[in-house]
């Protein structure tokens, strides 16, 4: 059985970020596996630019973000093996994989670092009523064709739900010569950020259609066209207010979802808001020695953070191989309160904080004027104003060391107005 | 000039096909798709139907309790899975009882084996997750599950190993008796010559035998519609759960499928169009309430999918399966549930009705068995590392979801009568089935069948017929 100090699991941002701050930490033995025939994942087929603004301070795309790592990881010859795909792990971190050079293998593992990126939610999931014709996609898919194999999809499209990837794809098929009608969010915001939103949609004057959802799907082989309607508050559609748009294309731009099924057959405890693991303060999760980070952890809207939460699981997985489990501190236990929909890291044991810890989250709706508030113990830890909060914007707080020393129990992060 | 054409290659023209090609005989399947089960007999609740629903007497009894007996050693032979899984039916009102009793005396007369009446305890002990509302069940040990597209799909590429040609994307327009006593039978592609038809178009069977006899028929469209939901809650229930049937068909059933997804469905909704197999808000919505009467807290956030058939109804609430006044036309029409449950049953039938025409002669070299596409997660580590070495492409993993591997996928669009189009390669490997319903996978698999087909990758279909003909020529 081959072994490794480390294993990671996935090549994109994340999975690289985490290899390369191992080896940093002096870990040598260290191994990725991606399924894909390149590292680099899902910015692989994002050739828009506008990443890396954080780390590097000017605009790439995301194939150049991403080869700036692999460079790096060829630079410090951290080995990989692409078109190898992980099939399970389980809590001895045996890890069996499978490639068409290798067939069927397992391999012993000293850590795991899951950075296995996310899904799209698909039409299932969101319930839409109608037929089941060609020319339903989720935008990432249509992405992919679009951008890697080089096919377009349709020529008359509309767009359901106003994520990120169905912003930037309402603007690639604008540009590959397709009419967009309408972009259309069930809820009374965009989950896209702001940036996308004046850049992808009203720079080509696409309409953005909040509080309306589709409720019919025309066309039995080819998509003919969709019937969308107005909701009311409770998201319901109200009656009379359908709408029929001809379309060929339907892109579905929903939500995603952290791939976690691997991290639940090796039985990781998972956070239902997030859909990602349940972590502490070193992105460890419940099962000793494996570790997670980017959009299996929690869906990112910018890659800059991913790579650096995984930088801080690559290090956290060469310590834990070097020194071992360090257990004992006091545990501070995070709380979501008013306005925060969950908190990635889950708990703190400041004995691991070495001088900082980031606490990361998503707000529960739009606060305007408000602060971002952490108590605990009935004092206060965190404050910061902000004139805008948006569910779109993933928050991070780091908070110093010092200020978490001697704290214990329960620690509350919530919205409050002024 | 064949000796038999069969119109339909849903699981009742393709169970027949194989039938019949256990003798000396030519015989031909048109269909109007691309691909076989692409009618009713691709959305459907999968059930292999104990027996006890069917009126004594009827056709309907006869070849439900006989097709149950014969699926399990089918299964074997022709390689589809399936599972006895037994199923419950409920009642939720002590007032029902002499209603369920009914039922399983009707289903002794039938010929159905096992049957208990259990208390609402007993059926909770069966089945934990049962309603607290639950009063009495009927226990049915001989109730089972099927894949109904592999079920179809291993007849007709049994039939097709046995020397049936199989016509695909070519419709029937019209159908003329010759002088001869033969039948001229009018395509979109051209006039095919043959001596007996049987009639088995599902929903547009009706059409057909218009065509020929004069007796009217009317074939009405009864939509059912179901939510299908990930394989991570398909343990909710293990056996088949029906509430005690209406007027309006059977109620909502929850049921594990052999593939272990939960089902919930179908409603029962007549229509006009026999092409309409939407979803609707409203028919989702029944589901919906009603499958929550049978079990607690179904997890409807776990929808993966929604979807609809067609069931064909007939004017006599029974199959009509007889040569008509016009000698050497075969009905076999309003082929409604449990359809897929009496396929096997309904081809013996078919035989005997050809048999009263044309002279049946065995074939010596009949082939009984047929190997489906290989299930790679199924097998062993040690089997999949032989496969690998021998075809590297099982190496490689295509759907995440459901882990097929690309070798499947080639293998599907390879063997006979094999997939031209994405669904096609869904039904066979069960590729982009899976939670993410292909969003990870279809890209690839569109690459693979552009390939094989010589298309661009723009040009794949999901389904349906391709305009240059390209896919579905299968001729033996
Ligand atoms: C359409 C789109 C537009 C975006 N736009 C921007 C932007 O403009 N600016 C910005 O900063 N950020 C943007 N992002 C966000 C950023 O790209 C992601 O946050 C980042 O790619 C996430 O990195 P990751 O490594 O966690 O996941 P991924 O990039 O998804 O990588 C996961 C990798 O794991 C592999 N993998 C998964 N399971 C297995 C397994 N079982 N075995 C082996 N390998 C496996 C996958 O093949 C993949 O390569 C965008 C994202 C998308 C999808
Ligand atoms: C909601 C629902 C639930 C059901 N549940 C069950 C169950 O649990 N158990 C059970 O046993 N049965 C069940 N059934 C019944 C079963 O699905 C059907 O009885 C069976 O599939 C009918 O098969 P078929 O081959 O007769 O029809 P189909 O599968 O519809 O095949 C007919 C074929 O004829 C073709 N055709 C039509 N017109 C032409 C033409 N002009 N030229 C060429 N080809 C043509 C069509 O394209 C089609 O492929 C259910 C049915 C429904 C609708």
């Amino acid at each position: 059985m081959r072994e490794f100090d480390l294993v990671i699991v996935g090549g994109g941002p994340a999975g690289m970020a985490a290899a390369i701050a191992a080896r940093e930490k002096g870990l040598e033995n260290v191994v990725i596996f991606e399924r894909d025939h390149s590292l680099g994942g899902i910015l692989n087929q994002c050739i828009h630019n506008g990443f890396g603004l954080h780390t590097f301070k000017e605009e790439l795309t995301g194939p150049e973000y991403a080869y700036r790592y692999a460079v790096k990881v060829d630079e410090l010859g951290i080995p990989y093996e692409t078109g190898t795909m992980v099939l399970d792990i389980n809590d001895k971190r045996e890890v069996t994989i499978i490639s068409p050079g290798r067939g069927v293998e397992t391999v012993k593992a000293g850590a795991v670092v899951l950075a296995m990126g996310c899904r799209e939610r698909p039409r299932g999931a969101l319930n839409i009523p109608g037929f089941r014709p060609k020319g339903v996609y989720t935008a990432g898919t249509a992405q992919k064709l679009v951008n890697i194999e080089g096919v377009v999809p349709g020529r008359s499209v509309v767009i359901l739900g106003s994520g990120d990837i169905g912003l930037i794809m309402a603007r690639r098929m604008t540009l590959e010569g397709a009419k967009v009608k309408a972009v259309v969010e069930l809820m009374p915001y965009s989950s896209g950020l702001k940036r996308n939103i004046v850049q992808c949609l009203e720079d080509y004057d696409i309409p953005l259609m909040l509080s309306h959802t589709v409720v019919d799907i025309r066309g039995k082989d080819k998509l003919e066209g969709v019937y969308v309607a107005a909701v009311d508050s409770k998201n319901v559609p109200i009656e009379g207010t359908e709408e029929y748009f001809e379309c060929d294309t339907l892109l579905l731009s929903c939500g995603l979802l952290p791939e976690n099924e691997l991290s639940r057959s090796c039985g990781v405890v998972i956070d239902p808001r997030t859909g990602g693991a349940v972590v502490n303060e070193s992105l460890e999760t419940s099962i000793e020695g494996v570790f997670a980070c980017g959009n299996v952890l929690h869906v990112h809207d910018l890659v800059d953070f991913v790579s650096e939460e995984s930088a801080r699981a690559g290090a956290a997985a060469a310590d834990f191989v070097k020194n071992g489990r360090r257990t004992g501190g006091e545990q501070i236990k995070l709380i979501p309160g008013n306005g925060v929909r969950y908190t990635v890291p889950g708990t703190v044991d400041v004995t691991n904080v070495e001088q900082e810890v980031h606490i990361r989250f998503r707000v529960t709706g739009v606060f305007r004027n408000s602060s971002i508030v952490m108590t605990c113990g009935g004092s206060e830890v965190f404050r910061r104003r902000s004139r805008i909060l948006v569910p779109s914007e993933m928050q991070d707080v780091v908070i110093k060391k010092e200020k978490l020393e001697g704290l214990s129990g329960e620690m509350t992060v919530e919205i409050r107005g002024e | 000039m064949y000796d038999v054409l069969i119109i339909g290659a849903g699981v009742t023209g393709c169970a027949a096909a194989r039938e019949l090609s256990k003798y000396q005989l030519s015989v031909c399947v048109l269909e109007k798709e691309s691909d076989v089960c692409e009618g009713t007999s691709k959305a459907n609740s999968a059930i292999v139907h104990a027996g006890f629903d069917a009126v004594t007497g009827s056709l309907k009894a006869k070849l439900n309790v006989r097709g149950n007996q014969m699926i399990p050693e089918l299964s074997k032979l022709l390689d589809f899975d399936f599972a006895m899984n037994g199923a419950l039916v409920l009642c939720f009102d002590k007032e029902q009882l002499p209603q369920l009793e009914e039922l399983k005396q009707r289903g002794i007369d039938n010929g159905v084996k096992g049957l208990e009446i259990v208390s609402g305890d007993k059926a909770r002990e069966m089945e934990p997750e049962l309603s607290d509302e639950v009063a009495y069940a009927l226990y049915a040990p001989t109730s089972g599950i099927v894949c109904p597209f592999e079920m179809t799909l291993a007849f007709a590429e049994n039939a097709y190993a046995n020397g049936a040609e199989f016509r695909l994307s070519e419709k029937v327009i019209s159908i003329e008796k010759t002088p001869e006593g033969t039948f001229g039978v009018k395509t979109d592609k051209g006039l095919i010559e043959t001596k007996v038809v049987i009639n088995a178009a599902g929903v547009y069977a009706d059409k057909i035998h218009g065509m020929v006899s004069e007796r009217p028929m009317t074939i009405t469209p009864r939509r059912g519609e179901y939510l299908l939901m990930d394989r991570e809650v398909g343990g909710k229930v293990s056996h088949t759960v029906f509430q005690l049937p209406t007027r309006m068909g059977k109620g909502i059933l929850v049921t594990p499928t052999v593939h272990g997804n939960l089902l919930v469905g179908p409603t029962a909704d007549n229509i006009e169009d026999k092409e309409d197999t939407s979803t609707t808000r409203k028919g989702l919505e029944e589901v919906r309430a009603k499958g929550a009467l049978s079990v607690k807290d179904l997890p409807f956030n776990k929808v993966i999918t929604s979807f609809s058939g067609l069931r064909a109804v007939g004017d006599t609430h029974d199959f009509i399966i007889e040569e008509t006044e016009v000698p050497g036309f075969i009905d076999a029409v309003g082929i409604e549930s449990p359809g897929l449950t009496s396929a096997p049953a309904i081809a013996e039938y078919l035989r005997d009705i050809v048999g009263t025409i044309l002279p049946l002669e065995p074939k010596e070299n009949f082939i009984s068995e047929r190997r489906g596409v290989v299930r790679f997660s199924r097998l062993s580590p040690e089997e999949q590392n032989e496969l690998i070495r021998r075809e590297p492409a099982y190496g490689s993993i295509v759907c995440r979801c459901e882990t097929v591997t690309e070798g499947e996928i080639l293998d599907s669009i390879d063997r006979p009568l094999g997939a031209t189009t994405l669904d096609g390669v869904k039904r066979r490997t069960r590729a982009g089935m899976g939670r993410c319903q292909a969003g990870f996978c279809s890209p690839r698999t569109m690459a693979l069948i552009a390939e094989k087909l010589g298309i661009g990758i723009g040009e794949v279909r999901k389904n349906g017929c391709y305009e240059n003909g390209k896919g579905g020529e299968g001729d033996a």
